[in-house]
């Protein structure tokens, strides 16, 4: 059994998460916050494997879970630069600020 | 006296954590772009630390090999990568900022009460064994969730191409 507290690799994972969250809210561009999101999903990962391993490691729930979150990131990240280069082809520019053709 | 183990964990921890701030906080696309991937390829050798080597497998996969090639690629095509992204403006850092330090603090303050103890019983998570559940019906099974995911890659596959196909022009003269 490993020395470390489990609360110490959960801070890891949080503190991944709100600098994911922080890119979030700052950046205005659509790739850079595709990028957060991933960061986020990521330490929700951690979160996921470490459960699993320390708390119930006669379950498999964390692993799949894991695996499942990993696949639709990838199906995320797939549909959203789809969209981000189609929005980039009729505006020419992909910041969020400047996408408001549904609100006038 | 740490153990080399428990060393290896903060370093990677340190990795992950500079690599993170310094991909939602530099001002140049394409170097955010590659400080993410020093983050991913991080949180792998985390994996492996924990003795998860599929995960870690599945993580530099698809991540590494997938998600940020896709991302650098989108780069390429819709930015200026050399350009920097123009300066956010104060109040909004100023205060995204506070919304993420209460948070942070909220969310440890949590952890730390609630104290999770770690049992002592190995964790054998064999690639045999996930094959195993994965493909079984019965109780522990998940073979339902991985239909279920594969209709979702059959349908994010079918939208990508929908999505970003270069719509036929009906007439040819305006």
């Amino acid at each position: 059994m490993t020395e470390i507290p489990i609360s110490h690799m959960l801070f890891v994972s949080t503190a991944l998460f709100f600098i994911g969250m922080y890119g979030f809210f700052t950046r205005r561009n659509m790739i850079t916050m595709l990028m957060a999101i991933e960061l986020m999903l990521n330490s929700v990962n951690i979160n996921f494997v470490i459960f699993n391993k320390y708390l119930y490691p006669d379950k498999m729930d964390g692993i799949f879970f894991t695996i499942f979150v990993i696949t639709i990131a990838a199906a995320e990240a797939a549909v959203a630069i789809a969209i981000i280069i189609n929005l980039y082809r009729s505006h020419q520019s992909i910041d969020v600020e400047e996408a408001d053709n549904l609100k006038n | 006296m740490m153990s080399l183990d428990a060393i290896f964990f903060y370093i990677i921890s340190a990795f992950i954590l500079l690599m993170g701030i310094l991909a939602v906080t530099t001002r140049k696309i394409f170097r955010s772009a590659i400080y993410l991937l020093g983050s991913l390829i991080g949180i792998a050798g985390l994996y492996f630390w924990l003795e998860v080597e599929f995960i870690a497998a599945v993580q530099i996969v698809v991540y590494v090999g997938g998600i940020v090639v896709l991302i650098i690629f989108s780069i390429f095509l819709t930015q200026q990568s050399g350009k920097e992204m123009p300066r956010t403006n104060l109040s909004r850092n100023i205060f995204s900022l506070l919304a993420v330090i209460a948070g942070f603090l909220l969310s440890c303050s949590l952890i730390h009460q609630y104290g999770f103890e770690a049992g002592s019983q190995p964790f054998d998570n064999a690639v045999s064994r996930i094959g195993l559940y994965m493909l079984n019906t019965g109780k522990d099974g998940f073979a339902l969730p991985f239909e279920a995911v594969s209709i979702l890659l059959l349908a994010a596959l079918i939208g990508c191409i929908v999505i970003a196909m270069k719509s036929v022009p009906t007439k040819s003269t305006k």
